[in-house]
């Protein structure tokens, strides 16, 4: 079997030990990875919506979304 | 349904979570806005197969995993060679521990398979229920939950045992709990 050690660096060290005792340790580490997971998504999800999305969903004319503009009632197939 | 502007604005307001994911999922911010750029226009061209009062967020993030996993396969050995580069970059940083620690959370996370990885993400970052989640990765419900559990021992492995990743959550625990027991 692989030795195996507790990696003690900073703060998570000192909660581990503390969790240990409490016989807590898995729900801890969970709660800390769960934590730390939600840290870095929110931390994008806070920049917001960039320019360059706000200007690509108005730009674009869908297909499907129906010809509404003046321009459009202009064509006409009755020839001539 | 037709583009109205209201579907617009909802489109828009996913905008952020789905960057996130893209970014979660990636690891790399320019590369995830054209993940995220791509699948807005995957959606606006198909937006008539979107049904009206279903989940917009979670056909959103559907549109985006399969972009991911098809672009994934064509770059995988670039994401392991930036990998390997990355990680030896970590090893000579200076031990400023916040900083540290998010650079190995966000080491860890790319070290799971991408199964784990994603229904992890969708599940404990998204907020997604383990249903849509099921829905987003096209898998059953079951699968998504095995995935997550086998997700969070991996990581748990990764950031706080060294030397453990073979090896499940039960003996994980028990060998640092108990010692060599």
């Amino acid at each position: 079997m692989k030795i195996q050690k507790l990696n003690t660096r900073g703060s998570a060290g000192q909660d581990m030990k503390e969790a240990k005792k409490q016989g807590g340790l898995n729900a801890e580490i969970q709660s800390r990875i769960g934590h730390q997971l939600r840290a870095m998504y929110d931390d994008v999800v806070r920049q917001g919506v960039p320019d360059r999305f706000v200007d690509l969903i108005r730009r674009l004319d869908v297909p499907g979304g129906g010809p509404h503009l003046g321009d459009a009632g202009e064509k006409n197939d009755g020839g001539e | 349904m037709p583009l109205t502007d209201q579907l617009r604005d909802d489109i828009l307001a996913s905008v952020p979570s789905l960057r996130a994911f893209a970014i979660s999922l990636s690891g790399n911010g320019d590369r995830a806005d054209d993940l995220v750029q791509e699948t807005l226009l995957r959606a606006l061209a198909n937006i008539d197969s979107f049904q009206p009062g279903s989940n917009l967020p979670a056909w959103l993030f559907t549109i985006l995993r399969n972009l991911f996993r098809s672009d994934y396969r064509k770059r995988r050995r670039e994401v392991e060679d930036a990998e390997g580069s990355y990680a030896k970059t970590l090893k000579t940083q200076p031990a400023q521990s916040a900083h540290l620690e998010f650079e190995e959370f966000r080491n860890a996370l790319d070290k799971l398979p991408q199964d784990q990885r994603e229904a992890l993400i969708l599940v404990g970052a998204s907020g997604f229920s383990y249903e849509d989640a099921a829905a987003i990765c096209g898998c059953a419900v079951g699968t998504i939950k095995s995935r997550v559990n086998r997700a969070r021992s991996k990581l748990s492995a990764l950031l706080y045992v060294e030397g453990a990743e073979d090896f499940g959550p039960d003996e994980t625990v028990r060998a640092v709990i108990g010692g060599s027991g």
